[in-house]
């Protein structure tokens, strides 16, 4: 079970709280995605999830997020095993300047495979999964920077999964592609879940509800920090919420 | 406000519905009329206008699914949407009823009543007030209204059933009336039908204002 519970969290950058008191249950492979405006905590609270806000100065978190049961703010967690189960795709694709194959087989370098035959393996696997494989097979010794930004999202993806994560994060992975980058990414993420917690930031709602079985409305309280304000099966979210706020923000009547 | 474009569209809309629910009513209540007063030029005016109707309701509903393919509208916009749809669906056949009833009064002919017609209209006057509340209900998004409403069908029903009876004992009194009671007992029928589409149509009011579908049934079905 690779579900992830959190409960209470609260984050501060310095006297400022970001999130407030946000509880969430994501659900082992399965789509949850959170939407909400701008500055309303959802790529904070994303990145609290494989605690990639650490590097922050001043930043302090309250409250417990417990993978498969275990508190990952437990003293003694090891972050570098951590973000290996928790991997995560950003909104610009950021593959390094290597060839496609290097890559995909970084992470598991990294993590000690060196025989060329184990790496080609995981790379092959690995690209299939992202859906990469076929347009790539002839060209890994190929610059990954010369593949589109479609491309690229899925090679991110693609290392990402090289190194067996439970879990992968996504924060606005399609903001950066044309529609059909988008639709080839939300393809992707359906197949995904056969194997992967999913848990995607998106601004557009129509992805959330298209792509997602759960999602989470964020919004900001009278103190302005992010709090989740409704969470909910996708299909319900988007036909009748709950929450005035959400109903409002999806309708586009948001304030 | 954001969406200004989108909430003008959407309560044209909704106006829209209202006028062809109007021009429904209107249906109704006239064809019950003409069959009362022997009226054929208006039964023809019935029977024709029923084709305006149907063109009103593929242009709301073209509307309607223009809207949900540009603007993605979604949660109570999106029901609302889709109550539309089926609203102008429900009025649609409510006035087929209603041309129904027209062709009949054109069957019946100039032969005289077998009966003096006053069940005939209450009960008409019974659906179309019911169909009137309804599209209020819609236009106020009065949920409780749109729950009420469907219970005074059974008053429908009750009326349906006396004047069936009633058409019957005429029947069985003199053959020569089968042909001219049957016709009557479908206008009844088709009249007991409107109140059930107005049902139909408090449902939909439900749904669009709550996201919850209700069976709301008359209390005493016969």
């Amino acid at each position: 079970m690779t579900g992830i519970v959190v409960k209470d969290l609260t984050f501060r950058y310095g006297p400022r709280v970001a999130l407030q008191d946000v509880s969430m249950e994501v659900r082992e492979r399965q789509i949850t995605a959170l939407i909400g405006p701008s500055g309303c905590g959802k790529s904070t609270f994303l990145r609290c999830l494989n605690r990639m806000n650490d590097t922050i100065p001043g930043a302090r978190v309250q409250g417990g997020v417990r993978i498969d049961g275990h508190d990952i703010y437990a003293p003694g967690t090891d972050v570098v095993e951590l973000r290996k189960r928790v991997g995560m795709v950003f909104q610009r694709p950021n593959p390094f300047p290597q060839t496609i194959f290097d890559n995909v087989a970084f992470g598991p370098r990294v993590m000690g495979t060196h025989s060329g035959g184990a790496l080609a393996d995981v790379v092959e696997k690995s690209l299939r999964s992202a859906d990469l494989w076929n347009e790539v097979r002839d060209s890994l010794r190929q610059d990954a920077l010369a593949l589109s930004l479609g491309q690229q999202q899925r090679l991110c993806i693609a290392r990402v999964i090289a190194v067996a994560p439970d879990v992968i994060l996504m924060d606005e992975p399609c903001s950066a592609l044309d529609p059909i980058g988008t639709l080839r990414i939300e393809e992707l993420m359906r197949t995904l879940t056969e194997r992967y917690t999913i848990v995607i930031v998106t601004h557009n709602m129509q992805q959330a509800a298209r792509v997602s079985d759960w999602t989470g409305f964020f919004w900001l309280n009278e103190q302005r920090s992010g709090i989740l304000a409704e969470f909910g099966e996708t299909q319900q979210m988007f036909t009748s919420p709950r929450d005035r706020r959400t109903e409002d923000y999806i309708t586009g009547r948001f304030g | 406000m954001p969406r200004e474009k989108f909430e003008h569209d959407l309560q044209r809309l909704q106006d829209e519905i209202l006028a062809l629910g109007a021009m429904a009513e209107r249906a109704v209540t006239e064809s019950v009329q003409t069959l009362k007063e022997q009226d054929f030029a208006r039964a023809h005016s019935i029977i024709e206008g029923d084709r305006n109707i149907n063109e009103k309701r593929y242009a709301i509903e073209n509307e309607a699914l223009t809207l949900i393919a540009t603007q993605q509208p979604m949660a109570g916009d999106l029901r609302t949407l889709a109550a539309i749809l089926e609203i102008a669906t429900e009025l649609e056949r409510i006035a087929d009823y209603a041309k129904g009833i027209a062709n009949i009064a054109l069957m019946v002919g100039t032969e005289s009543l077998i009966k003096p017609l006053v069940d005939i209209p209450r009960m008409a006057s019974k659906a179309s007030d019911m169909l009137h509340r309804s599209l209020e209900a819609f236009l106020k998004q009065d949920v409780e209204a749109a729950r009420a409403i469907p219970k005074e069908d059974a008053e429908v029903d009750a009326l349906y059933e006396q004047i069936y009876r009633e058409l019957i004992t005429y029947i069985m009194a003199d053959p020569r009336a089968i042909d001219q009671a049957t016709r009557l007992t479908w206008v009844a029928h088709n009249l007991e039908r409107v109140a059930d589409r107005v049902g139909n149509i408090c449902e939909r009011i439900v749904f669009s204002i709550t996201g919850r579908g209700e069976e709301l049934d008359n209390p005493s079905p016969r």
